[in-house]
């Protein structure tokens, strides 16, 4: 009997992979439960293991199942070749999904085999500085959107001085658009493990926390067996590998607020409090968990982190564009052929990801707009597609990269509407704790409902307008701050769908 | 007999299983988000009659407590149905079909979102992402997850959820 894989991740198991793997496994095959490959239009994808390679199926039905040739790796209709060879993954730049698909997530020893813990091995014989000096070298920015320089945060962690110092993972992936936090947690969860532990010994932290949203039951479940897999095997816990070095690591669970994704938000709710924003100054990394220095990092953050240790900051730094170096792990989703997770060095266009891996639109329509960045990034047009997604050329076109979220819609859109839920979605997900957002969120509903019913819309058209400058100016945070960006890059981009009545009345 | 109980004694079952939760816990106050969770669990909401109890294991005030519990979705004040079907209405799933879907759901079970059916066997719900925006539109079914969803699917869905 072959030895087969059926990914456990979450988006596989949406699509049936549990019925596979078990269809498989009543045939006699060995299942081994891997992550993604990140391929989701194939989903369910059954690997089977060969002297040449693993020879992917896809998408594969329980009733394909018995068809499956599995024994030759022969051919079949669903047949895809060695995956490695599939040009959706050839043409990748993977660095930190180089073993997502291919391990076990929650095997200790398949890790090692492939690479992993090289960067704790190298961090456990270097000064926190050094290792602090090796990610400002790699030019790595925050993965969750904001772009901040890690190095820099995690020099201030360092150089403050504390009886406890904490790190804190963000993995509150709220954003619609984003599941590569998910992946990583899901498909590779020992890399965001390695990624935190090299974090701690940087600064000088010895407990931390990952944040995971409800939302995600099964990176909760996977995450929790890979915290218990790496305390096992030494790898996290006390005297890490028999060194003095100690890093405690929770998992702690959301509770369905997407404001906890900010921050200070995500301090307050790690606390046990209501998940309110909290001004800066002062900022985390000196007053974070409990009034502690804290490094608090996006999932994608830490989990670039092991490859920059192993390989040198360098080697990281060689990808990229500009100010954006190395790689973002970019998920292509919504009205789109071929969604799933594309990671390329930062430069790549729209199109090259939408068209060449996303082969357009699912329904085959025009497509229209992307939303890029999630719920608080700009809606662009088609006419832009040729955007290079870098930090800076994206704000440059009053857009931004966010977390690597590329949301595609058809032509039936209706941009007004888009704008609208925006404003609603502001309105359900406010903390409260400041006006422009609390109140401006909901007055901004009223005002587009007024301009789409046709009622005095130049002069309602002028106050959203100053609406959403006093939301980006006044807000505490980027919720208030950030939503007036997909309503206004909606009116900019598609007036046409804001003055619906007067086309009526004009037809 | 009667005349003597106070109000923890007319709810022992909230309270002691709010207590012996928290103690897990070692009655940390930073833990209250996942006490809350496992105290949801347990008795399938937050009922009120936990929350003083709460608020004396982990040294808070009642409000304290009462404000987190209010504050996230997640918890809720009164049971659910059997299973609670979530459905992402955010912008990936929209864009394949998502707010069609909800008009679907809401003819196809009689309620509104936030609604539970009158045979008591579905709570259907809105969600913001659920985290499967490739393969959209999705809803999540207690813990499972379920992508490219459509009409024949989702009736298949609600037919599992009513044996």
């Amino acid at each position: 009997m072959s030895k087969v894989f059926v990914p456990r991740d979450s988006a596989a198991r949406s699509v049936g992979a549990d019925e596979v793997a078990a269809a498989l496994a009543k045939l006699g095959h060995e299942v081994i439960r891997n992550g993604s490959r990140g391929l989701l239009f194939l989903e369910p994808l059954v690997e089977v293991e060969t002297k040449d390679g693993r020879i992917a199926y896809g998408p594969v039905s329980v009733e394909d199942v018995a068809s499956l040739p599995l024994a030759t790796a022969g051919a079949h209709t669903l047949r895809l070749g060695n995956i490695e060879d599939h040009p959706y993954l050839k043409n990748q730049e993977r660095l930190t999904f180089a073993r997502c698909g291919i391990t076990d997530p929650v095997s200790v020893a398949d890790y090692v085999k492939h690479g992993g813990f090289a960067g704790l091995k190298k961090a456990l014989g270097l000064a926190g500085s050094a290792i602090v000096a090796e990610v400002t070298e790699s030019g790595l920015r925050g993965r969750g959107g904001a772009g901040f320089p890690t190095g820099i945060k995690w020099k201030t962690v360092h150089d403050a001085r504390a009886d406890q110092k904490y790190i804190c993972c963000n993995a509150d992936e709220g954003d619609s658009g984003t599941f590569a936090d998910r992946m990583v947690m899901e498909g590779d969860p020992l890399m965001l493990i390695e990624g935190m532990t090299i974090a701690a010994i940087a600064v000088g932290a010895t407990k931390g926390y990952v944040y995971i949203r409800s939302e995600y039951p099964d990176a909760i479940v996977t995450m929790r067996e890979a915290v218990s897999a790496a305390i096992a095997a030494k790898w996290l816990g006390a005297n890490i590998q028999g060194t003095d070095k100690s890093f405690h690591l929770e998992v702690r669970r959301g509770a369905g607020a997407y404001i906890c994704g900010e921050e200070t938000a995500m301090l307050e709710s790690l606390e046990g409090k209501r998940g309110t924003v909290r001004p800066k100054p002062p900022i985390p990394a000196l007053e974070g968990l409990f009034g502690k220095p804290t490094v608090i990092n996006n999932v994608l953050s830490f989990a670039a982190v092991p490859f920059i240790l192993a390989e040198g900051g360098a080697a990281y730094k060689n990808y990229g564009l500009g100010r954006s170096r190395g790689t973002l792990p970019f998920q292509l989703a919504g009205n789109i052929k071929q969604g799933g997770l594309v990671e390329k060095a930062f430069g790549v266009t729209l199109r090259e990801l939408v068209e060449t891996f996303g082969g357009g639109t699912f329904t085959g329509k025009p497509l229209r707009a992307i939303q890029v960045g999630g719920p608080l990034g700009a809606y662009v047009p088609a006419s832009q597609l040729d955007l290079a997604m870098d930090y800076e050329t994206f704000a440059a076109a009053g857009a931004m990269v966010g977390h690597g979220g590329i949301v595609v819609f058809d032509e039936t859109v209706d941009m007004a509407a888009q704008a609208r839920f925006a404003m609603e979605f502001c309105a359900i997900e406010s903390c409260g704790k400041c006006t422009p957002c609390r109140i401006g969120s909901t007055r901004g509903v009223e005002v587009i409902d007024k301009i789409v019913a046709g009622e005095d819309r130049d002069a309602n058209l002028e106050l959203l307008s100053d609406l959403c400058q006093t939301m980006t100016d006044g807000s505490l945070c980027a919720m208030g701050g950030l939503t007036p960006m997909p309503v206004m890059s909606a009116i900019r981009h598609f007036p046409e769908d804001f003055d619906k009545p007067a086309r009526l009345a004009a037809e | 007999m009667s005349g003597k109980h106070t109000l923890l004694d007319l709810t022992p079952r909230e309270a002691t299983a709010a207590r012996e939760i928290a103690l897990r816990y070692g009655n940390r106050a930073d833990a209250l988000l996942e006490i809350l969770h496992d105290l949801q669990e347990h008795l399938g909401f937050v009922p009120e009659a936990a929350l003083p109890a709460l608020a004396k294991a982990l040294n808070l005030s009642r409000a304290e407590v009462h404000g987190v519990v209010t504050f996230y979705h997640d918890y809720r004040r009164e049971p659910a149905g059997r299973h609670v079907i979530k459905v992402c209405r955010a912008e990936a799933c929209q864009s394949m079909g998502a707010n069609e879907l909800v008009s679907m759901i809401e003819r196809f079970l009689k309620v509104k979102l936030g609604q539970t059916t009158a045979d008591g066997a579905i709570t259907v719900e809105a969600a913001y992402c659920l985290g499967n925006c490739a393969l959209s539109p999705a809803v999540m079914v207690d813990d499972r997850l379920v992508g490219r969803v459509d009409a024949k699917k989702f009736e298949k869905i609600v037919a599992e959820c009513r044996s």
